[in-house]
């Protein structure tokens, strides 16, 4: 007896195994091609960073983008992520990793470019590169476009409860308002938290003068007593529960929390906000350029570009997917904003290490007290 | 082979393990502590953190937060590992398997329970106002922190004490009754004097592991209060400018202290009975 109802368990474990593999098999095909791929690197791998959440991955029925790569090409992907562009520079830095694809931000590029780590992106070879729009070309981490390929455009803002904030807020001085005390969130990040006390004080966030930090660093301090607390990702389970009632982050992320909660706001503060760009990159540490090339190239791909573009949910640059009539965030205004020559923004520029040491020290000082 | 050489043979796995995980790591640290950036020898890491008031508050708040919430598990496990030993076996068991049910489930995963159940909208709260009570901040003080420790290490507390408990003769105590001494007395002169190694062996695995803790603390005050451990993942992982040197010596400064905490736990112990509990 005990051995028939051991054999049924088995029986039933091995069946739900295989059902699960079977639901399991992700979308990996990639109907309609722009470029020309071979299978001339099959065999060969390719080393990938990125940052996490970052491509469409397979989950819920979305293209399975590196599957996708690899079974078009043959060539094994291997894919690895990051959470920060500072904990990505230290891992090139460090020169005990090769990779062939990185993704790194803008200002990140500008330094990595200055320090020699990139190599040429040869765009002569990227036959998609056309559908790029000019507008985020030749921008300054990259004037002559030479290291890198724009991925994905985001822009800060500040998200707020309408049920728990009374009026709608015009700009960062909400973050400072008694009345939110123990509601409000701001970055774990020293940057971007700098960067809200910059605009609000119209200091330019690239300022190497001390006493402009010195400034920033006070703001920030008027604010702790009022700080529910410093996330970063945590910020989502914090503002889709109602557990806090304002927060800055990235317009993207913003259009992932309000499915949840549909209470939930977006503005861009009229004092200003950052914008970033994220690009492609091939580091000097790269050991398969040519098949790097044709991943980039594959990215650009409208169908591929698409499926990033839904599943990440950040603004893309690909004026093909801007026009496809199946792009389900197609003129979305928190992505796309008709005003957008309105919106005051910045981007981040690389600061010398001696203004970097400076503001992290100040940092330090506001995250301890 | 004689009995000299099989022992070596027996102790070569863990002797290597010893020094490429334990020992080569060690030096890695004290390397990075004892230079700058430019692989200088220099004492001014240490002269640095010792002088910077940052520090100092994130270094005191965690000594202070990790010694409450090792005297709370020491005022709750005591009485505890206590009470265990006078069940009989199967009582001991099951009590033994409810001290380390929670263990078995990832720190993690417990911490990040405690802070929805905990949250501004988390389950207690909820169950406030459906009760017509106002809502109450629970997160974001030393109190909660403290707490999530006790929560999470008291195991470590009670462990010890009752595993010294339980072979306790129980004669000693019979004899001591017999000589007329009251149940205070017993418990002052014979119970506590040879539970001590339990005692001190159980401060040590609560107090360390607090005193270096990120998580939790990152966790109940929403990153808001920091402390030393979060400071050292700061320095090596999350600053844009990251600093080795100062995260090493941070570091080695903490394994200092939780040494010499460890020598002290040791000095007493012997002092007390020859037979000690386990000190890690």
């Amino acid at each position: 007896m005990k051995k028939t109802i051991c054999a049924i368990i088995a029986a039933a474990l091995i069946i739900s195994l295989f059902c699960m593999t079977g639901f399991g098999s992700s979308n990996t095909e990639v109907s309609e091609l722009r470029g020309q791929y071979s299978k001339e690197f099959a065999g060969t791998t390719l080393n990938i960073f990125n940052w996490g959440e970052y491509i469409s991955d397979g989950a819920e029925g979305s293209l399975d983008v590196i599957g996708a790569f690899e079974k078009l090409t043959g060539i094994k992907v291997n894919y690895t992520t990051y959470e920060s562009n500072e904990a990505m520079y230290a891992k090139l830095k460090s020169g005990s990793v090769a990779y062939d694809i990185i993704i790194p931000s803008d200002y990140m590029i500008h330094r990595m470019q200055r320090e020699n780590m990139l190599l040429e992106v040869d765009t002569s070879k990227i036959s998609n590169y056309d559908l790029i729009d000019k507008k985020y070309m030749s921008a300054y981490y990259d004037e002559q476009n030479k290291y890198s390929v724009p991925y994905n455009v985001g822009m800060v803002g500040l998200i707020y409860n309408t049920k728990m904030v009374q009026e709608k807020p015009t700009g960062w001085d909400v973050m400072w308002d008694e009345r939110y005390k123990g509601q409000i969130l701001n970055f774990d990040n020293s940057r971007d938290a700098f960067a809200i006390a910059q605009f609000l004080l119209g200091i330019d966030v690239n300022t190497t003068n001390k006493a402009d930090w010195d400034a920033a660093a006070a703001k920030l301090m008027e604010q702790n007593p009022l700080l529910q607390g410093r996330v970063m990702d945590e910020v989502f389970n914090k503002m889709e529960s109602g557990n806090a009632a304002i927060a800055p982050y990235y317009a993207g992320d913003y259009l992932t929390m309000a499915d949840v909660n549909p209470d939930l706001d977006f503005i861009f503060p009229k004092e200003g906000t950052n914008i970033f760009v994220d690009a492609m990159c091939i580091p000097k540490s790269s050991q398969n350029y040519e098949a790097a090339l044709m991943f980039i190239n594959f990215m650009l791909e409208p169908e591929v570009a698409l499926a990033n573009a839904e599943f990440i949910c950040y603004a893309t640059p690909n004026t093909a997917v801007i026009e496809h009539e199946d792009y389900s965030l197609k003129g979305n205004p928190f992505l796309y904003p008709e005003n957008a020559d309105e919106i005051k923004t910045e981007y981040y520029y690389d600061l010398d290490d001696e203004t970097r040491t400076y503001f992290e020290s100040l940092w330090e000082k506001v995250i301890v007290n | 082979m004689n009995k000299k050489s099989v022992n070596l043979f027996l102790n070569a796995p863990y002797v290597v393990w010893a020094v490429l995980f334990i020992i080569v790591p060690l030096i890695f640290v004290a390397y990075y502590a004892f230079t700058t950036a430019d692989g200088v020898f220099t004492f001014s890491n240490i002269a640095t953190f010792f002088t910077s008031d940052t520090y100092m508050t994130v270094f005191w708040r965690s000594m202070l937060y990790a010694f409450w919430a090792t005297a709370i598990s020491l005022i709750i496990g005591y009485p505890f590992a206590y009470c265990m030993t006078k069940l009989g076996a199967p009582g001991q068991r099951m009590m033994m398997l409810l001290v380390m049910l929670p263990m078995l489930m990832n720190l993690i995963v417990r911490t990040y329970s405690w802070q929805q159940i905990l949250e501004r909208n988390g389950l207690i709260n909820t169950l406030f106002s459906s009760l017509g009570l106002p809502a109450v901040q629970f997160l974001g003080n030393g109190a909660v922190i403290v707490f999530g420790m006790v929560y999470n290490y008291l195991p470590f507390m009670i462990l010890p004490i009752y595993s010294v408990m339980s072979k306790l003769d129980n004669s000693l105590i019979e004899a001591s009754n017999d000589l007329g001494c009251n149940v205070f007395g017993t418990m002052r002169r014979i119970i506590f004097p040879m539970s001590l190694p339990g005692i001190l062996s159980g401060i040590t695995m609560v107090f360390v592991p607090c005193v270096s803790t990120f998580y939790i603390s990152r966790q109940f005050s929403d990153g808001n209060i920091k402390m030393i451990g979060d400071i050292i993942e700061d320095k090596f992982y999350r600053s844009s400018v990251p600093d080795y040197n100062i995260g090493a010596t941070i570091s080695l400064v903490l394994m200092v202290i939780i040494l010499i905490s460890l020598a002290i736990a040791n000095k007493f112990s012997d002092d007390g009975v020859e037979s000690g509990g386990v000190i890690i």
